[in-house]
């Protein structure tokens, strides 16, 4: 019993690791910043999905069971979508260069031209750049 | 073998903290260093997690839990800092 679960902690932290350590890769290596978000948003939340059950594993074999590390876990899957949401409308207002094969050529014009008025100093740089084409 | 086990997932993710300090340094606008930062928040809540399991100690939740919190409301602020120009509208 106690060798068994020492593998399902060690299986556990192990994947755990591999994700984030593929996420980071991802983070410095992806060549835009619309791809780059791809690595830390999903494969980080993932990654310490798996170490913080390999926690929960540890400590419910060393005491009582304890669950309060799946609050971090939750934690962790409801923040990371909404900061990647609001990274991702910051990157679309400060109109950054995508390389030519991130598709959504589209969205990025449309999210050029929203944006609030008032303090959006790229504004009319965007106006003029689509009343040209 | 876990404390093995412990010691190389230590490893790994003190070489994804490298590689995003190598994004935070020559990340070529704003966002990306946010990101990067927002990555080293939860590689570090993952090396406290794995610093308690090592000291076989609970009490290092309450810390990550609030190194996740402080991560995420700053990164949302630093956003809303540059998508509107003000953080409490």
């Amino acid at each position: 019993m106690q060798n068994w679960m020492e593998w399902a902690v060690a299986f556990f932290l192990l994947l755990g690791g591999s994700f984030v350590l593929i996420g980071s890769i991802g983070l410095s290596r992806m060549p835009d910043f619309f791809m780059r978000l791809h690595g830390p948003t999903k494969a980080t939340t993932l990654g310490m999905g798996g170490i913080l059950l390999g926690s929960i594993f540890y400590f419910s074999l060393q005491q009582n069971v304890s669950v309060h590390e799946l609050l971090i876990t939750i934690f962790l899957l409801i923040t990371a979508p909404i900061s990647a949401h609001m990274l991702i409308k910051t990157a679309l207002h400060h109109q950054l260069k995508a390389i030519e094969r991130t598709r959504g050529e589209r969205e990025l014009q449309q999210g050029q031209q929203e944006g609030s008025p008032d303090t959006n100093k790229a504004m009319p740089e965007a106006n003029k750049k689509s009343g040209e084409s | 073998m876990l404390e093995q086990v412990i010691f190389l997932v230590f490893g790994m993710i003190s070489l994804a903290l490298l590689l995003n300090l190598w994004r935070l340094l020559i990340g070529p606008s704003l966002p990306d260093r946010i990101l990067a930062l927002d990555t080293m928040f939860i590689n570090s809540i993952a090396l406290i997690i794995l610093y308690g399991l090592l000291m076989g100690s609970p009490l290092y939740f309450e810390a990550a839990l609030l190194i996740a919190m402080l991560g995420f409301v700053s990164t949302v602020a630093v956003c809303k800092f540059l998508l509107r120009g003000d953080i409490i509208e």
